[in-house]
């Protein structure tokens, strides 16, 4: 666990970085310091390894204070991932990677045994490991990036802006994977982004800091996007909060209903019955197969036969949020979203109503 | 001015170069030592100087006012005021050289210096370097592209600037300048400048090579 307490940092020349912060990031936890340029956040990550000492207040790992410790020996037991990866140029990935171990004074041949072994759970190509930094892509820097942060396996990792330096597509593909990894891991972790997107997706919890180095809110991404604590989180979290809500309401919740749910050898009399401006029909196995509108139904034969549109996608209502359900619906030709099961079986379909009843449930808890 | 050559003397006659190898040869091997030792020596010194420089950056823009004009001080006049000194030696050559090479390498260490990228220096920082190990094993290591080439352009500057030692005897090749002029005779001045000549690109050549073996990762 690391605690700040009454953390303040003044600089030289009047500035005011941090202002009377407290907070505890919990062992095992992706704590998220967001917030707008100049609010201080790189600061505060900086004060747990020394790199910023703070003007009052106390930052402790487990209950120790950081300064009790030397610098040097204090960092060698914390991993730190930077923007731009911050990799040795003049040293081959492997190098880049041992460089912890090496400081710790383990030997060539196991730290660089250790580092192929890392750069596969990373996700890098071990035959890489003889290559310099400048011939990798952004994306692979930064991969090198955290497996040097993991290398000598801190039980605490500060994360600096780790995955802004890449392209969208790419960053995606890194914050999934390093979510997967941390699953696995159990890291200590505190994580700097400017991004509110990327704090409500890595986040355990998220600290809001604004400019002058004040800590605004600190809350879980769900309970942040519900009540944010004052107007300059309600506008830093953005417009489109509601929706983002939707993310933390399991599919799972929502009340699907089947009425409409067809076998495609149903009749027209049938897909009337159900009241319904559109039917989906399945296979015999009642997995999906596309849409009918019922009010376009003039002759009273199979429904086999009808014109159909696309199913467009489904969501899993087992795995799935209520964004993606909204998404499906807001994608369907019927604008009812279909949920299947791990089986592809179709459970029920919902539409954008039961959707926002859903949040409704969602909030009154 | 130099009078021409009789017509029926040759532009080069082999000859007296076969005769002369051994002394060419003393001469050449003279060149080398006279353009090396103050390399090496303008090195040792710049190098503490443009960590300081780096260090604290306020003494870098006298220090580099003083070298600019060590820089701009024509060589003969050198000479001729060391010769009060240190008399008729190789040192006496030697220490413009040394002067001339360092004007040029204190730069090429700052520049290296802060060529560093910050990223680069705070990731070593964060990950637990002290101040000496991260000079040592992160900041020099990058720097060396960049004084290497400073390296370079004073090797090949010195080795031609030895010549003009000649003019108080000590100058390696630069002796068969004033022995070709003095007699009227082509034959050693074009020597001179063809052994000159062949020496810098040696030298240049051999400065990309230990380039290439210091700083693998600097090829893409």
């Amino acid at each position: 666990m690391i605690t700040f307490e009454g953390v303040s940092k003044r600089f030289p020349d009047g500035t005011v970085a941090l202002d009377d912060v407290s907070l505890e990031c919990a062992t095992g936890e992706i704590t998220v310091f967001v917030g707008t340029s100049g609010g201080g956040k790189t600061t505060a990550l900086r004060t747990v390894n020394r790199m910023v000492e703070p003007t009052s207040g106390r930052v402790l790992i487990d209950g120790a204070d950081v300064r009790d410790r030397p610098p040097a020996e204090l960092r060698r037991g914390i991993g730190y991932v930077i923007q731009q990866a911050g990799l040795f140029p003049h040293r081959t990935i492997a190098d880049n990677i041992a460089t912890v171990p090496y400081l710790l004074g383990e030997g060539k041949k196991r730290a660089r045994a250790r580092a192929r072994e890392l750069m596969e759970r990373v996700g890098l190509d071990p035959a890489l490991a003889g290559r310099y930094p400048a011939q990798l892509s952004g994306g692979q820097q930064q991969r090198v990036g955290v497996a040097r942060a993991l290398a000598a396996d801190p039980p605490i990792m500060l994360m600096d802006e780790p995955f802004s330096a890449v392209d969208p597509v790419v960053r995606g593909e890194l914050q999934a994977e390093f979510l997967r990894l941390q699953a696995e891991l159990h890291k200590t972790i505190v994580f700097v982004t400017h991004d509110i997107d990327e704090a409500i997706k890595m986040g355990d919890r998220i600290a809001v800091f604004r400019t002058g180095g004040k800590l605004v809110q600190f809350d879980t991404p769900k309970n942040l996007l519900a009540a944010p604590a004052d107007d300059f989180v309600a506008d830093f979290i953005g417009y489109d909060r509601g929706i983002r809500r939707l993310s933390f309401v399991p599919a799972a919740e929502l009340e699907l209903d089947d009425r409409a749910v067809l076998p495609e050898n149903a009749s027209v009399a049938e897909a009337r019955a159900t009241g319904a401006d559109w039917v989906l029909l399945t296979d015999s196995g009642r997995r999906p197969l596309g849409w009918v509108a019922v009010s376009g139904l003039a002759t009273d034969r199979s429904l086999q036969h009808m014109p159909r549109a696309p199913l467009g996608h489904t969501f899993n209502v087992r795995a799935d949020s209520a964004r993606a359900a909204l998404d499906a619906a807001v994608l369907s030709p019927s604008g009812l979203a279909v949920g299947v099961d791990d089986d592809g079986v179709v459970v029920g379909v919902a539409s954008p109503l039961d959707l926002t009843n859903a949040i409704g449930r969602e909030s009154a808890r | 001015m130099i009078a021409a050559p009789a017509d029926d003397e040759p532009l080069i006659r082999w000859d007296w170069l076969a005769r002369n190898a051994d002394d060419i040869g003393g001469m050449l091997a003279d060149h080398v030592y006279l353009s090396v030792v103050p390399v090496v020596i303008g090195l040792v010194i710049a190098l503490p100087v443009g960590l300081a420089c780096a260090r604290w950056r306020w003494i870098y823009p006298p220090v580099l006012a003083v070298t600019s004009l060590l820089y701009a001080l024509p060589a003969i006049a050198l000479f001729v005021v060391l010769i009060a000194f240190t008399g008729l030696s190789h040192t006496t050559v030697m220490i413009p050289l040394a002067l001339y090479t360092l004007s040029v390498l204190v730069p090429g260490v700052v520049d290296g210096l802060r060529a560093v990228p910050d990223h680069v220096r705070q990731a070593a920082v964060a990950m637990g370097f002290g101040p000496l190990r991260r000079l040592v094993q992160v900041e020099l290591p990058i720097a060396v592209p960049v004084v290497m080439a400073g390296l370079r352009v004073a090797t090949v500057s010195n080795i031609s600037l030895v010549s003009v030692g000649a003019l108080i005897g000590i100058g390696g090749l630069g002796e068969l300048f004033t022995d070709g002029f003095n007699r009227d005779f082509p034959t050693p001045i074009i020597a001179g400048v063809v052994l000159t000549i062949l020496l810098a690109v040696a030298a240049d050549g051999l400065l990309i090579l230990v380039q290439r073996l210091l700083t693998p990762w600097s090829r893409q």
